[in-house]
């Protein structure tokens, strides 16, 4: 049983490691599914993290902190909407404007408000979301393999954790099977057609930026508030990157969304399990070739070499009215 | 909506809009000094008095403006093809490999003016190459270059740390970096041009790269305004079609383009690890490769912007480190988000105070708008 | 009953100094085809804009069956009962026909009920109008024909009982347009009106009621369609006497420069645009090529000029192969002596951010009298920019001007002058004078006819058939990516329109 309780640790890890993944990756489907380009998710996510660590310090609820978090990166989404929708400024470079007007602002403002070399106080208790234990999860400890699935693996998370796997059902539900779905993608394949139909693109476009700047926000709060017991500088540490990366290895679908994001987190869950450890035949594989890995993936999958990742046909374009 | 842009006078477009912009990025970053209870206009002063106060800190200010011509001068030259090199941080990275590998085979055998152009070539070497592998995807397979470079420098950063960790660490050294080279491979100080000028300097790291960053300015002028190559690169960057049109190969010019503009960012290599330290340390890019964005769009792409802009950029480096010591609140992270904001308002808001320009002179003076527009094609 | 279905009164609307529209009137009877003809650039489409509400008049009237309505967004439109069928398809290609037919109409948050509402009403709309297609076809699956019907369609769904095309036929085959026409007059009897923006004489004869003539934002003149001919409306649409008769000696055709046979273009679509082409072209003769904008000429002279792959068949030109289906590169061609006028001045020919003297090299800035070494020799080009200016009165003439300040006579021009003076053996031209004003037009005509006297080959497409019968010494007429017929310069423009139109009478190409 040692080795099932090994894997069974190993992905309750993976799960751990792939929720900001996930949550920073379908907050970008919403943006570049509707013709925005985002490579600001690193940023919001930080934003997120920082102002959801610093508000649950301050009033000890970790409640307001996940409201604040997903105040400041909604804020940040309102930013790179107004550089790229309203000023019809180009994506790329406003997304990177925000990564690097976070990574400092989350630092000096920590060290002016916390003083504790860019750390946000250290959270407890009602400051912090706390593992849930689901019903029934210690009774069915003993049963054999399910006991441990349910009670490891499946129960013992916190709330956000439930909330980014729904997410991913609800995000596809939203995507195809509503009415703001259906505008979504349509104005991110041609925003002409959807300015023809009479729907406004640039309101349309501001609530994909938004939900972006919510889901981004709750992913920050994750990372601070319930995975981490405090904001950290730099916390995010490239995982909007990988997000993003995640993003196009699911061609922008939510459900290979989750897989590309649990892939991933695997590999990092797995990187840090196995660091130093010699393999049979390859002998030790250096764990930074395992942090490179969801990268070099990316780049064969864009390479056209497993498949073909199409973005949205409008993304990156910002919509001019034809004369 | 469909109010086509009216033309300002050049002066203006170069020079006014840019400082405008470059203004409001200040004063939202005076505000983030407000939000840590610092005055802002002290926190100016002590920055100004940091980089230019005297022949030391204006030795530093170069130092650290040399990083910045090099990888402006990158993005700036991708950016005249119409390709966005947001890689340059680890072309650079990687281009530390090929000055490495120089310094450590010649450093005991070769004069530092031998080592030298070697090492030049070797940086300018590897960054091309580790531009021409997204350049190549690009060109062939279609990859979108923006997100391959963003990859490669992940994976560059992973190649690093474990070459300088688990390769390149002298046996029995802890610390993750090669060993000091030789005097063979170490640039001249730049110590007597400040002298020369008048200025005391002590000792400060401002080196021979600073010189070969200006030379390389020029030479990207010249490629851009004044050769084949460049007329090229422009007829590419700004219709795709035309250079079509004119027979100029599109797969060539993206990957010529890729990899002159890694090279030059692989040069930023040459300044720290030749120049100043001697030796190659863990992340000694230290974010130049990003610096380098801000840094084209405020000179706008013309290396006679760039190198101004660098400047600026490397002020607010050792501005921001006595800023620092003065008033701690304000940690050198502070140049971080100036540099956010200076993309943001010079990059990606660039035209939001257009419309309030043009109006301005309209009304100054309705001729000073230039040729009037010609007549369209009708409607 | 109420007023007419629409009137416009006193419209008028500028884009910059440009002033699309003046002052323009215009009332359509309930029930009619109301046809609305002009040339390219007469204001036709900024009309129909307004009409939509995708632009804003900036002064003027609209009222819809008698009531001033007050149209500021397509949403407004739509509300009035005005749908439109764009010249360029508002479509999402990878959305399936009944998600496109819903967008915008959803009416509900979600899409169940909606769907399944459009598909019975799609039913109906199949009984009543024979408009049948697939409701779950992918868009970019289908053929465009069919790809307009939903365009239709979607307006019908959204309860239009005025329907506005621009320029439906453009990418139509004649079978096709036919079939529209047919569609069109079901509609008229069903008590719709439609109005039919073209700029071809031949639709306005063959299925309109009323006609409207445009001319350069102002509308010139209404009339019955029945009670006018297509030689007024012609008159009316170009405002003087027509034709441009060009002074010309007869032509001398000296040997074969250009020779293409069995060519075949297939686009990225896999359609093949250009079948089995063969022709020659000697040196000393204007051959003009007719047809129908979207028959394969686009792809024909791109194909020769190396700017498009070509799938089969074989270019000669002074008797040596291009390499049409492989490595074919325009820089070579010119060595070779073989110059193109491309049809798409702004995004081909010219590169709009340069400066005038920049564009004066586009393609040959790899010669040597402009190179020194790598460098480019500023001073000779320069030089030589001042030299064509003047030869070819561009105005303004400033050589450092930026490119997109030149009117569009003068950029063509700027083409002109480059792809002329470097003394090629072989010319070809598209387009040459679409969006020119009228004394350009003359001078470049004359230039034209000024290389053929010097010796060279041209190759000229136009729509503009007056200017293919008044420069060309032979007509090559396509169709459907076929050359369909050779005539000479006296045949008759009716002649020529039938072959246009794909009737061929005795012979076979």
């Amino acid at each position: 049983m040692a080795f099932l309780d090994a894997l069974v640790q190993l992905l309750d890890a993976t799960i751990r490691v792939s929720v900001p993944l996930l949550l920073a990756c379908l907050a970008g489907l919403y943006s570049e599914r509707a013709g925005i380009f985002d490579i600001g998710l690193e940023g919001k996510m930080l934003a997120g993290a920082f102002a959801g660590a610093s508000a649950a310090a301050v009033t000890g609820s970790a409640w307001i902190g996940l409201l604040t978090a997903i105040l400041a990166a909604v804020f940040l989404g309102l930013v790179h909407g107004f550089a790229s929708i309203t000023h019809r400024g180009n994506q790329i470079v406003s997304g990177v404007a925000i990564n690097f007007v976070v990574a400092g602002s989350t630092i000096i403002l920590g060290q002016a408000w916390f003083r504790q070399g860019g750390r946000t106080p250290s959270l407890a208790g009602p400051a912090r979301f706390e593992a849930i234990t689901l019903p029934g999860a210690e009774a069915l400890r003993e049963v054999p393999v399910i006991g441990l699935i349910y009670s490891e693996l499946i129960s013992g998370h916190s709330i956000l954790v439930y909330v980014a796997f729904l997410m991913v059902p609800l995000t596809w539900w939203v995507l195809y099977r509503t009415r703001f779905g259906l505008r979504l993608r349509a104005v991110g394949e041609n925003p002409a057609a959807v300015d023809t139909a009479g729907i406004s693109v640039t309101w349309l476009r501001y609530r994909a930026v938004i939900l972006t700047g919510v889901l981004t926000g709750i992913a920050g709060a994750y990372l601070s508030v319930a995975q981490n017991a405090g904001f950290v500088k730099d916390m995010t540490a490239g995982k909007g990157y990988i997000a993003l990366a995640a993003l196009i290895f699911a061609k922008w679908k939510p459900v290979p969304a989750m897989f590309a994001c649990l892939l991933f987190g695997f590999l990092d869950a797995a990187s840090i399990r196995f660091q130093g450890m010699a393999w049979p035949v390859i002998g030790k594989v250096p764990v930074q070739f395992i942090n490179a890995l969801p990268f070099v993936l990316t780049v064969i999958l864009l390479a056209g070499f497993i498949g073909k990742a199409i973005p949205p046909r409008a993304g990156g374009v910002p919509y001019v009215k034809e004369r | 909506m469909s109010t086509p842009f009216a033309k300002l006078p050049r002066w203006a477009d170069y020079g006014l809009i840019p400082v405008v912009n470059l203004v409001v990025a200040f004063l939202v970053a005076g505000v983030v000094v407000l939000l840590v209870g610092e005055n802002p206009l002290d926190a100016a002063g002590i920055l100004v008095k940091g980089a230019f106060g005297s022949g030391q800190n204006i030795a530093y200010t170069l130092f650290y403006a040399t990083n910045f011509i090099f990888t402006g001068l990158a993005v700036a030259v991708a950016f005249h093809c119409g390709l966005f090199n947001i890689g340059g941080e680890g072309q650079a990275y990687i281009a530390g490999l090929g000055v490495v590998v120089v310094c450590l085979s010649f450093d005991a055998v070769l004069p530092w003016w031998l080592t030298f152009p070697l090492a030049i070539l070797a940086a300018a070497a590897m960054g091309a190459l580790w531009a021409l592998i997204p350049a190549y995807l690009q060109a062939k397979r279609g990859s979108h270059i923006v997100i391959t470079t963003i990859m490669f420098n992940f994976i560059a950063a992973s190649v690093m740390v474990y070459l300088l960790v688990d390769v390149l660490k002298p046996a029995g050294s802890m610390a993750p970096q090669t060993r000091d080279f030789l005097e063979g491979a170490q640039l001249p100080k730049l110590k007597w041009m400040l002298e020369a000028l008048g200025l005391s300097v002590r000792s400060a790291p401002l080196n021979l790269s600073f010189l070969l960053a200006l030379v390389m300015a020029f030479l990207v002028w010249v490629l851009i305004w004044r050769t084949r190559l460049g007329y090229e690169m422009r007829t590419y960057g700004f219709s795709p079609k035309a250079a079509r049109y004119a027979g100029i190969s599109e797969s060539r010019m993206i990957i010529v383009t890729m990899m002159i503009s890694g090279g030059l960012a692989g040069m930023m290599a040459m300044n720290p690890i030749m120049g100043d330290q001697h030796h190659m340390t863990l992340d000694f890019v230290a974010g130049a490769g990003f610096v380098g964005i801000a840094v084209a769009l405020m000179g706008r792409s013309h290396p006679f912007g760039i190198v101004p802009a660098a400047i600026l950029f490397g002020a607010l480096y050792q501005g921001g480190a006595e800023l620092a010591f003065e008033m701690p609140n304000i940690s050198r992270d502070m140049i971080v988000i100036i540099q956010g904001l200076v993309i943001l308002f010079a990059g990606a808001l660039e035209h939001m105070f257009r419309p309030a320009v043009q109006t301005l002179f309209a009304s100054i003076s309705p001729r000073s708008m230039g040729v009037p527009a010609a007549k369209g094609e009708g409607a | 009953m109420a007023g007419p279905a629409i009137e416009l009164i006193g419209i008028n609307k500028s884009f910059g100094t440009v002033r699309a529209n003046r002052d323009i009137n215009l009332e359509v009877e309930r029930g009619t085809i109301h046809g609305i003809i002009g040339e390219n650039g007469a204001g036709k489409s900024t009309l129909m804009s307004i009409l939509y509400g995708f632009y804003q008049a900036d002064s003027g009237e609209i009222r819809i069956g008698g009531k001033t309505a007050s149209i500021r967004t397509p949403n407004d439109a739509i509300a009035g009962g005005i749908g439109m069928v764009h010249q360029h398809f508002m479509l999402v290609e990878n959305f399936t026909v009944v998600e496109n037919i819903i967008l915008g109409a959803e009416g509900e948050p979600l899409l169940k009920r909606s769907i399944g509402k459009a598909r019975s009403e799609l039913q109906r709309l199949e009984r009543e109008y024979g408009l049948d297609v697939d409701p779950d076809a992918v868009i970019e699956d289908l053929a465009v024909g069919l790809q307009q019907r939903v365009e239709i369609l979607k307006a019908l769904y959204r309860g239009a009982e005025i329907l506005i095309l621009d320029e439906p036929t453009g990418v139509l085959t004649p079978a096709e347009a036919d079939h529209l026409f047919r569609i069109l007059r079901m509609l008229k009897d069903q008590g719709k009106t439609v109005v039919l923006i073209t700029h071809k004489l031949r639709e306005i004869m063959a299925v309109t009621d009323t006609v409207s003539v445009m001319r350069q934002g102002t509308m010139v003149a209404t009339r019955r369609t029945a009670e006018t001919t297509v030689e007024e409306l012609a008159e009316l649409m170009v405002g003087r006497r027509v034709l441009l008769h060009v002074e010309k000696g007869k032509a001398s055709p000296g040997p074969v420069k250009l020779a293409v046979s069995g060519l075949t273009v297939r686009d990225q679509r896999g359609v093949v645009m250009v079948d089995n082409v063969s022709f020659e072209v000697r040196a000393g003769e204007i051959v003009g090529i007719a047809g129908v904008a979207g028959n394969g000429q686009s792809e024909l002279i791109e194909a020769i000029a190396g700017t498009r792959r070509a799938q089969s068949g074989a270019v000669m030109l002074d008797g040596k192969a291009i390499d049409v289906t492989g490595h074919a590169d325009p820089g070579d061609l010119r060595d070779r002596g073989l110059a193109h006028v491309p049809e798409d001045r702004h995004h081909v020919g010219l590169v709009l951010a340069f400066e005038e003297a920049e564009n004066s090299i586009l393609g040959y800035h790899d010669k040597p009298q402009f190179l020194k070494g790598p460098l480019l020799d500023v001073e000779a080009i320069h030089a030589d920019a001042r030299d064509k200016i003047e030869k070819y009165d561009i105005r303004p003439p400033n050589d450092r001007l930026r490119t997109a300040n030149f009117s569009g006579g003068n950029q063509q021009k700027i083409v002109l002058a480059r792809e002329m003076e470097q003394d090629p053996g072989v010319l070809v031209v598209g387009q040459p004078t679409r969006g020119v004003d009228v004394g350009a037009i003359e001078f470049i005509h004359k230039r034209l006819i000024a290389m053929r006297d010097a010796g060279k080959a041209v190759l000229l497409i136009s729509v503009e058939l007056d200017e293919i019968r008044s420069l060309s010494d032979r007509i090559l007429v396509m169709f459907a990516g076929r050359v369909v017929g050779e005539r000479g310069p006296e045949a008759s423009e009716g002649e020529l329109g039938l072959l246009m139109a794909g009737v061929v009478k005795q012979e076979a190409a």
